[in-house]
């Protein structure tokens, strides 16, 4: 499922048992959201979750075509353990030992992070995080350290996981004025509801 | 915003387990490189900074019991509680722990490992470091590719900037595996000979093991007197390309010129910089593109990787630490490996270690993903 502010964007209808696994999701979900974009192709599963998901946000925001601060405070707790076991799978054996660079290339979190400022022409604050569970108060306090100290406009943060067949993304954009007050109990009640 | 410092430090490497032996080597010239020919690291002969594991092993015995942890562990227990111990800092909950690592305990995948995949997860690692000091708080783990150890100086000011914490304590590592260096050598970065930053005849990089760590903190007392001050601060996205640096510099310069910004310094005002320089082509010409643009070409610079190798997310520390010894003993080490200019732009490479009054300094980094850190410290005079 792909909402927006709480509101349900794409629902997966599983036909068959299986059918709502991570490729197929995603691939209907960039479909439906139109989402044109080639070099979408290439990425590993956890940037193609990242991506997707902060372009629901961004797309709306009317981008400067030529550049934007929007720091990328991200989050997980598989980091990119997803690619790793594929890269290990390539070099295990002596035999069929075959390495990939577009594959190594992954075995990164904060790749989905470049991704994200490629499309989005983003020169700005990137850290991505890894912990045991969503932590609220961590994202909050840096995302507040980068606004006050002006070092960001924005700040698009959340937590965007992907381990074996589960897998979820929750991000949000915060700025100096909004609905929503920026606070550690909002965000997590916000992620909660998810 | 009060003043953040850099505190207590330790480096775990080929060239020594302590700072002092580490810091005596580099100044003598001596290299943590070395060639290797093992077929169950890497298919062909390659060369890399290793740590021998028993000799991490007779060490980590002396404090703990050393079958429970994985080398990597091993090696940042070690860096860390050297640091902790020289704090003498209570754990309380006014103190964080920040862990920096690309890959942590990837070579739990291996299917001959001793150790459960689960160790492979980050907040495993984490957990593991936590415990064993006692820290209060749960363990913030970056992993940032190239520029997590110097994000992770950047972290901690921040956190401590928000009133979280008081002292955060550092530590980095990363291992030489056979997942980084098939990795490496399928992108063909991999040089079989000592690296040559900056160098005409640079072919590619070397991958270095290390452990590092540091306490950064808000509290002026005690202090080393190798101490620094963090004056500015800054990562910036390429938005270029995931694998390539960008062809104009472009995140490294807008990095450096908002850490000046904030630090409230000219370039000229820099008197060292500490760069990232990992001897493949495209990277140090990047960097010395930015550099010419940010008009640091006179600058003296080096890079340590042919001391190290590139030790990943533990480089920015690493390289940190060993740029406030060089500005407390005043001394500016050799670029190890640089014999001739080998970039477009006129940069100024330390060819051999020249002694100079050193106030500040300037650290920089850049990784996959397209990420630019740039960090300034000054000397405390301690």
């Amino acid at each position: 499922m792909v909402s927006l502010n709480g509101n349900v964007l794409f629902s997966e209808v599983p036909i068959t048992i299986g059918a709502e696994d991570f490729s197929t999701f995603i691939k209907n979900a960039y479909k439906f959201l139109q989402t044109d974009y080639s070099k979408f192709f290439k990425m590993d599963n956890l940037s193609k979750l990242a991506f997707l998901a902060a372009d629901v946000l961004l797309k709306k925001e009317n981008l400067n075509e030529e550049e934007n601060n929007i720091a990328l405070i991200f989050s997980n707790k598989a980091s990119s353990l997803d690619t790793d076991r594929k890269h290990q799978a390539a070099i295990e054996n002596d035999a069929e030992y075959f390495p990939s660079p577009a594959v190594f290339v992954y075995t990164l979190p904060n790749i989905c992070l470049g991704e994200i400022s490629i499309k989005h022409r983003l020169y700005s604050e990137n850290s991505f995080f890894i912990f045991a569970r969503f932590n609220a108060e961590h994202l909050q306090l840096y995302a507040n350290s980068l606004l006050r100290s002006g070092k960001a406009e924005k700040v698009l943060c959340g937590w965007v996981d992907l381990d074996e067949n589960s897998y979820d993304a929750f991000l949000y954009l915060v700025e100096k004025q909004g609905e929503i007050e920026h606070k550690t109990e909002e965000i997590t009640r916000l992620y909660n509801i998810l | 915003m009060g003043k953040t410092f850099i505190s207590y430090n330790n480096i775990l490497s080929s060239l020594g387990f302590d700072n002092e032996t580490v810091v005596e080597n580099i100044s003598k010239g001596k290299s943590g490189l070395a060639k290797f020919d093992d077929a169950s690291l890497l298919p062909e002969p390659f060369c890399a900074s290793m740590i021998s594991s028993e000799k991490v092993k007779n060490e980590f015995n002396k404090i703990g019991d050393a079958s429970a942890f994985t080398k990597l562990e091993q090696m940042m227990l070690l860096s860390l509680k050297n640091v902790v111990d020289a704090s003498k800092i209570p754990l309380n909950e006014n103190v964080g722990l920040i862990i920096s690592t690309t890959k942590g305990n990837i070579d739990v995948l291996e299917k001959d490992s001793n150790f459960p995949e689960s160790r492979a997860y980050l907040s495993e690692l984490g957990k593991t470091i936590q415990h064993f000091f006692g820290f209060k708080n749960e363990a913030i783990i970056l992993s940032n590719a190239c520029v997590s150890g110097i994000l992770a100086i950047s972290a901690a000011k921040r956190f401590i900037s928000e009133s979280k914490y008081d002292h955060v304590f550092i530590t980095s590592g990363d291992l030489v595996t056979k997942f980084i260096l098939s990795g490496f050598n399928s992108f063909q970065a991999l040089s079989a000979e000592p690296c040559k930053p900056y160098d005409k005849n640079r072919v590619g990089i070397n991958l270095g093991e290390v452990a590092a760590s540091a306490l950064v903190t808000s509290s002026e007392k005690n202090l080393p007197k190798e101490a620094v001050e963090i004056l500015g601060d800054a990562t910036c996205n390429d938005a270029n390309h995931i694998s390539g640096p960008s062809r104009t510099g472009e995140g490294l310069f807008r990095s450096v010129k908002a850490a000046l910004k904030e630090a409230n310094l000219n370039a000229k005002e820099i008197d060292y910089i500490s760069a990232h320089g990992t001897a493949t082509p495209f990277n140090d010409e990047m960097e010395a593109i930015a550099f010419s643009r940010l008009e640091m070409q006179n600058v003296p610079l080096n890079s340590l990787k042919g001391y190290f190798g590139h030790t990943l997310g533990a480089s920015g520390l690493l390289e940190t630490i060993v740029g406030m010894h060089s500005m407390e003993k005043n001394i500016l080490f050799s670029s190890k490996g640089f014999t001739e200019l080998g970039v477009s732009k006129n940069i100024n490479i330390i060819k051999t270690n020249t002694p100079k009054t050193l106030n500040t300094f300037l650290k920089t980094a850049s990784g996959f993903g397209g990420c630019n850190t740039a960090v300034i410290f000054k000397k405390t005079n301690n």
